[in-house]
């Protein structure tokens, strides 16, 4: 799929409307659900890396120094990773 | 040429579907399609059919194991009736829209309740939206005939679609015909091995029936109605090869005594046998009335039917379903759309009869012919009727 959703015609559509690119989906941006963003204090992070395991979107990654972040691309802004942080180091934030 | 022999017609469908060398059968079975299952049991236990003929718990399972059969590519059957067919109807619409060209004999029933095993339209008008493409048969020949024809109209890369047959229940499936069964090398020129455009493959991992966003979920419909509108031209081809290979010709719209008539009748199925003896006895008294059969219900014939009823100025239309608070019975109203716009547009009178297997004699179209001309005459002709319903 290298075009956005919006613009395939009908006739675009492949037969039965399967998906004959395995693994497309990793071009849909879920990112465009979020309302909420998470935001790592690095001073609170003890780099457990329980948000990484309990991203329902694999979402999150380990970064520089082992700490972790969200890809934005995929980052629906469900907060689970806020929620089971043991530390409190995540934050929600609102976007803009 | 195959010789003909008499035989139960649902037996003859199963012998057809073992000449179509389907590769799955995944059914369960209910009356009045039960023999048709038996039958095709026998025929792979005994290895006269070599098929996986997968044995379920339900007709939804039923139709789910076809959806995932046609899907890796095995040429595909499957039967039900009324009830059975209420509970595969999830899948039912999953199939035309994954493109999966199975084959389905829908041995027509009502649906409950009041529970009846008896024969009427209630199921297949329950399910017309479907997307399926549907015949109907007259007699035993024609569902043989058919089996073999549905598979090389839904099999054809240019339609992908399924193709229901739909067969009286008991009139046809438990009578025995005269039936002429086509030799196997006949068989296999008409209708080669199933050469699938796209399948379930490890080689090339594909997925069918995911989900589409709101962005894109109208262009999937769109492509689908525009598949089964175009597959017209490819079933009138498929007829011809048929004919052409077995001596039977068929049409979307069948004829009899039709031409320059002013009264036609309108029927779909079964019930055409009778009509045509019954114009043949009014004939004898100087009635002047024709018959239209309609076998292509979907994709419907629109300007084959318009041919068809072209110097009418009644159309009997009989229907052998309800539509429940409806403005008539559902091929009337079908009839009724076909026919607004066109100019010197003919009288639609609708009746419903025949439900639950009663019978309708062909002095019961006469009197219908009657009240046809009864109600015109008044102006009354929108206003249907239970036919023989007693008051």
């Amino acid at each position: 799929m290298t075009k956005p959703e919006k613009e395939i015609s009908w006739k675009e559509i492949p037969i039965g409307a399967a998906s004959i690119e395995p693994g497309n989906a990793m071009e849909y941006r879920t990112g465009d659900w979020r309302s909420m963003r998470p935001v790592w204090d690095k001073n609170r992070c003890v780099k457990c890396g329980v948000c990484f395991i309990f991203c329902p979107d694999a979402a999150i990654h380990k970064v520089e120094d082992d700490y972790f972040e969200a890809d934005l691309f995929y980052c629906k802004g469900c907060g689970i990773c806020a929620r089971e942080c043991i530390t409190g180091a995540i934050k929600m934030v609102e976007e803009e | 040429m195959g010789k003909r022999v008499g035989m139960e017609v649902s037996i003859g469908a199963a012998e057809a579907v073992k000449l179509a060398r389907a590769e799955c059968i995944a059914a369960y079975p209910i009356t009045p399609q039960t023999h048709i299952v038996e039958h095709l049991s026998e025929l792979v236990n005994n290895g006269e059919l070599d098929a996986e003929f997968i044995p379920v718990e339900s007709e939804h399972s039923a139709m789910s194991v076809c959806c995932g059969c046609s899907a890796v590519g095995a040429r595909t059957f499957t039967c039900t009736s009324s009830q059975g067919m209420a509970l595969m109807n999830e899948i039912l619409f999953i199939v035309p829209a994954m493109r999966l060209p199975i084959v389905m004999i829908l041995a027509n029933r009502s649906l409950s309740s009041p529970l009846s095993i008896w024969n009427d339209h209630s199921d297949i008008m329950s399910i017309r939206d479907t997307g399926w493409i549907q015949l109907f048969a007259e007699n035993g020949q024609e569902v043989v005939d058919h089996v073999l024809f549905a598979f090389k109209v839904a099999e054809n890369p240019n339609v992908l679609l399924p193709v229901m047959i739909n067969m009286d229940g008991f009139i046809l499936s438990h009578v025995i015909e005269p039936i002429e069964l086509p030799d196997q090398d006949v068989v296999d020129k008409f209708l080669p091995p199933y050469n699938p455009v796209q399948r379930l493959h490890p080689d090339h991992p594909i997925t069918m029936g995911a989900f589409a966003i709101p962005d894109l979920f109208t262009e999937t419909k769109k492509a689908q109605e525009e598949a089964i509108k175009s597959s017209f031209p490819y079933i009138i081809k498929a007829w011809d090869e048929l004919g052409n290979t077995i001596g039977r010709y068929y049409n979307p719209i069948e004829k009899y005594k039709s031409e320059g008539k002013k009264i036609l009748f309108i029927t779909m199925g079964s019930f055409g046998e009778t009509v045509m003896t019954a114009i043949d006895m009014m004939e004898e008294k100087g009635i002047d009335v024709g018959l239209i059969r309609i076998r292509l219900w979907r994709p419907f014939p629109e300007k084959e039917f318009l041919d068809a009823i072209k110097d009418a100025d009644i159309l009997i239309v009989i229907d052998r379903a309800i539509t429940f608070g409806g403005m008539a019975g559902p091929v009337t109203t079908e009839i009724r759309s076909v026919l607004y716009h066109e100019e010197n547009m003919p009288a639609v009178v609708g009746f419903i009869c025949g439900l639950a297997g009663r019978d309708v004699t062909p002095k019961d179209y006469e009197r219908m012919v009657e009240i046809a001309k009864e109600k015109v005459k008044k102006g009354k002709e929108k206003e249907y009727e239970i036919y023989g319903v007693r008051e």
